[in-house]
C-alpha cells in the first residue's frame, strides 16, 4: 500500500512536469501548426540558467541562498521566452504552412543549442544544489515520505496552469490568442496583428519550458541532452491530449505520467514504454481527435 | 509541403519523359562511377563508401514517402534496425555455431529462446529482413492514418516508435544484447567477414541493393500510382473525392519504404559487423531525413547524393573537428529547410533551367487549374 501511495505521488510529479512542457507545445501547435523540436533544449536552457543563478547566489549573496530558486524561475522564464521570441521571429515566421519543415529546422536549432551548452558547460552533467528548505518531506505514515521537492513542483505547475487558464480565458491577449487559434483569417480581418499574437504565444510557451527546466533541476543533474529525456513523452501528451484545450492536455499528462510510473512498477521499464505507446495508439483508434478536441475550424 | 509542389505534378507528360531520359543518363553515369570506384580506393575508403551506399538506400526509401507522398517519418531507424537485427540474428547464430550466442550465456540464459531458433536458417532471416519492418510499417501506418494521425502528428508518432524500440532493445539484454547489440560476427554464408575480399564483395552487394531500391522507387514514382502519391501530398481532399482511398495509398507506400529500409539494415549488418540500438534511436533516425533534405527531396538521385555528401562530410569533419560537426549538422537542418528547400539537386536544376532555354513543352500553356472548392484541409473521416 505504502509503495502505491509513493508511486502515485511520483506519477503526479512526473505528470506535472510533462504538462508544463506539453502546454507550450500545444500552444505553438494549436496556433501555428508548428511543432517546436527545440522545446526540449529550452528546458535544458532553463536548467542551466538555474545552475548559473544558484552559483551566482553562492558567490554574491551567500546569506540569501534559500531564495535563489525564485529568482532562477523568473530568469529562466525570461531567458527562454526571449529565445522563443527570437526563434519565432527569425525562423518559424518564414516557414508558415510548412509544418514538417518547421519540425526539421527547429530540430537543427535544438542541435545548435545542445552543442553550445556542451561548449560552454562541458559534456559532463552539473548539479544544482536544491535550497535547504526543500530537503526532507511530509511523512504521511511510517514508510510514506512525500519529498518537499516534488510537492514544490506540483504546486508550481498548478500555479502555472491556473495562471495560463486565467491568461487564456480572461485576459485580452489570451482572447486574441484564442481568436487566432480558431480562425486566423477572420481574426486578421478584424484587425488583429496575428504575427504579434504568434510571437507572444510562442514566447510564452517557450518560457514555460524554461520554468520546467528550472523545476527538473530539483530532481536530477543537468546535462546538455537533458531535454531529450522529457520531450518525446511531452510530444505524446500533445498527440493524446488533442489540440486547443488545456483540459485535454492536463488529462493526457496525468494519463501518460501515471502509466509510465505504473508500468515501471509492474514490469520492466523497457516493456512499460512499449505498452504506453500501444495504449496511446489504441486509444486514438477509438477517439481520433485525442482526449479533448477543439470544436472549431482550426482542426 | 505546398511550396514544393512538384517535380511531376504540374508538368506535362512529354516534359516528364524528357526529364526522365535526362536524369536516367545521369543515373547510369553515376552507377558506372560507383561500380568502378572501389578499384581506385583503399580498403578503408571502400568500407566507408559501402556504408554510404547503404545509407543511400535508406535515403531513397525516405524520399519515396517524404518527397513524393508527403509523409515525414523521423523514425525510419526503426525499419532500418529491424532489418539489421533480423539479419544480425542470423549472423550471430552462424558465428555461435552449435553453442549459445555469447551475450546470452553472459546474461545467464541456458537455452536458445524460441524466437531465435528460426534465424539459424539464412532463408528465414532474409524473409524476416523484409517481413519485420514491413509488418511494423504497415501496422503503424494503418492505425495512424486510419485515425487521422498525419503530418506533424505522424512524424511525432514515428519518433516515439524510434525511442521506444531503442529503449526496448536496450532493456532486453539477454535476448537482444542490450546496449552492445549483436557483435562478433564471423561469417556470412560461410564467407569470413574479416577477409578484405569479402568486404570488397559487400560493396557490390550494397550497390546492388541501392540499384534495386532506386529502381523500385523510380518505377513507383513514374507510374500512375506515383502521380497519385504526389496528388495526395498536394491535395488529399481532392484525391479522396475522386474515389481513392488515401489511407490505403499511404499504407502501401509506407510499407514499401519500410521494407527498403529493412533491406538497407540487413546489408549494413555484415559491413560494419555490429548491430546495436544506437543506430535506431531518435537522433540517427532524424539524421536520415537530413540526407534527403540536403540532396533534394522529390528527386531520387538527390536522396542518393545527399546521403553520400552528408555522410562523407560527417566522416571527414567529425574526425578532425568533432565539436564543430554538431553545429554544421544543425546548420544543415536549418539551412536546407530555410534557404534551399529543394536541396542540391533541385537548386542545381533551377540554375540549369535559368541558364538553358526552356524546353518547348515546358513553356506551353498549362491546362487551367480547376477551381478549388476549399483551401482548408479536409476534415478527417
Amino acid at each position: 500500500m505504502d509503495t502505491y501511495i509513493v508511486q502515485a505521488f511520483n506519477a503526479l510529479s512526473l505528470s506535472s512536469i510533462l504538462l508544463l512542457i506539453a502546454i507550450g507545445l500545444v500552444f505553438s501547435f494549436g496556433l501555428m501548426n508548428v511543432i517546436n523540436m527545440a522545446h526540449g533544449e529550452f528546458i535544458m536552457v532553463g536548467a542551466y540558467v538555474t545552475f548559473l543563478v544558484q552559483r551566482l547566489f553562492v558567490i554574491a549573496f551567500p546569506d540569501l541562498q534559500g531564495l535563489y530558486l525564485f529568482v532562477a524561475l523568473a530568469v529562466a522564464f525570461v531567458v527562454t521566452a526571449a529565445l522563443g521570441f527570437l526563434l519565432e521571429r527569425l525562423l518559424i515566421r518564414h516557414l508558415y504552412g510548412r509544418p514538417l519543415d518547421t519540425l526539421l529546422a527547429t530540430w537543427g536549432v535544438g542541435l545548435v543549442l545542445q552543442q553550445t551548452a556542451r561548449t560552454i558547460f562541458g559534456a559532463p552533467n552539473v548539479d544544482v544544489t536544491a535550497p535547504a528548505w526543500l530537503n526532507g518531506g511530509f511523512e504521511l505514515a511510517a514508510n510514506v515520505l512525500l519529498p518537499y521537492k516534488r510537492v514544490f513542483i506540483i504546486v508550481l505547475v498548478t500555479l502555472c496552469i491556473v495562471g495560463i487558464y486565467v491568461y487564456v480565458t480572461r485576459s485580452a491577449p489570451g482572447r486574441r490568442m484564442r481568436a487566432v487559434m480558431q480562425n486566423r483569417d477572420m481574426a486578421s480581418c478584424l484587425g488583429l496583428s496575428t504575427a504579434r499574437v504568434d510571437a507572444t504565444t510562442f514566447a510564452l510557451g517557450s518560457g514555460l519550458a524554461g520554468i520546467a527546466g528550472c523545476a527538473v533541476t530539483l530532481l536530477g543533474s543537468v546535462g546538455p541532452a537533458l531535454g531529450t529525456y522529457y520531450i518525446v513523452d511531452a510530444f505524446m501528451v500533445v498527440v493524446l491530449g488533442g489540440v486547443g484545450q488545456i483540459a485535454g492536455t492536463v488529462l493526457a499528462a496525468l494519463v501518460i505520467g501515471g502509466f509510465n510510473t505504473m508500468f515501471e512498477l509492474g514490469s520492466t521499464a523497457s516493456i512499460g514504454k512499449v505498452l504506453v505507446f500501444l495504449l496511446i495508439i489504441g486509444f486514438l483508434q477509438w477517439k481520433p481527435n485525442g482526449l479533448m478536441a477543439l470544436r472549431g475550424r482550426a482542426s | 509541403m505546398k511550396s514544393l509542389r512538384a517535380t511531376t505534378g504540374r508538368t506535362s507528360f512529354a516534359s516528364r519523359f524528357a526529364r526522365w531520359r535526362g536524369s536516367s543518363a545521369v543515373t547510369v553515369a553515376g552507377l558506372i562511377a560507383l561500380a568502378l570506384a572501389p578499384w581506385f580506393l583503399s580498403d578503408f575508403h571502400v568500407g566507408l563508401l559501402s556504408k554510404f551506399l547503404v545509407f543511400a538506400i535508406v535515403a531513397v526509401s525516405l524520399d519515396l514517402i517524404w518527397g513524393y507522398a508527403g509523409i515525414l517519418s523521423i523514425g525510419h531507424g526503426v525499419f532500418f534496425g529491424l532489418g539489421a537485427y533480423a539479419f544480425g540474428m542470423y549472423l550471430k547464430m552462424e558465428a555461435a555455431g552449435t553453442r549459445l550466442p555469447d551475450f546470452m550465456a553472459w546474461s545467464g540464459l541456458v537455452e536458445l529462446p524460441w524466437f531465435w531458433r528460426p534465424f539459424g536458417d539464412p532463408a528465414v532471416a532474409i524473409i524476416f529482413v523484409f517481413l519485420a519492418p514491413m509488418a511494423v510499417g504497415a501496422g503503424l501506418s494503418f492505425l495512424a492514418f486510419r485515425s487521422g494521425i498525419q503530418g506533424v502528428y505522424f512524424a511525432i508518432v514515428t519518433q516515439a516508435l524510434a525511442l521506444i524500440l531503442s529503449i526496448f532493445l536496450i532493456g532486453q539484454q539477454p535476448y537482444f544484447g542490450g546496449t552492445n547489440g549483436l557483435t562478433n560476427f564471423s561469417t556470412a554464408f560461410g564467407f569470413s567477414l574479416q577477409n578484405p575480399d569479402v568486404q570488397f564483395g559487400l560493396y557490390y552487394v550494397a550497390l546492388a541493393g541501392l540499384t534495386l531500391a532506386y529502381a523500385v522507387c523510380a518505377v513507383i514514382t513514374s507510374s500512375r500510382f506515383g502521380l497519385l502519391l504526389v496528388a495526395l501530398r498536394d491535395n488529399p481532399g481532392r484525391v479522396r473525392s475522386f474515389g481513392y482511398n488515401p489511407v490505403a495509398i499511404n499504407v502501401i507506400v509506407f510499407t514499401i519504404s519500410a521494407g527498403l529500409a529493412g533491406l538497407a539494415g540487413a546489408i549494413f549488418a555484415p559491413i560494419v559487423g555490429i548491430v546495436s540500438p544506437a543506430m535506431i534511436g531518435v537522433v540517427p533516425s532524424i539524421e536520415m531525413v537530413i540526407w534527403v533534405a540536403v540532396g533534394g527531396r522529390g528527386t531520387l538521385i538527390g536522396a542518393v547524393l545527399g546521403a553520400i555528401l552528408v555522410n562523407g562530410a560527417k566522416s571527414s569533419l567529425s574526425e578532425s573537428f568533432p565539436l564543430i560537426w554538431q553545429f554544421i549538422l544543425g546548420a544543415l537542418f536549418i539551412g536546407s529547410v530555410l534557404l534551399f528547400p529543394s536541396g542540391v539537386v533541385g537548386t542545381a536544376r533551377r540554375l540549369m533551367a535559368r541558364w538553358r532555354p526552356p524546353h518547348p513543352s515546358e513553356s506551353a500553356p498549362r491546362a487551367p487549374v480547376a477551381i478549388q472548392l476549399s483551401s482548408e484541409k479536409e476534415p478527417v473521416p
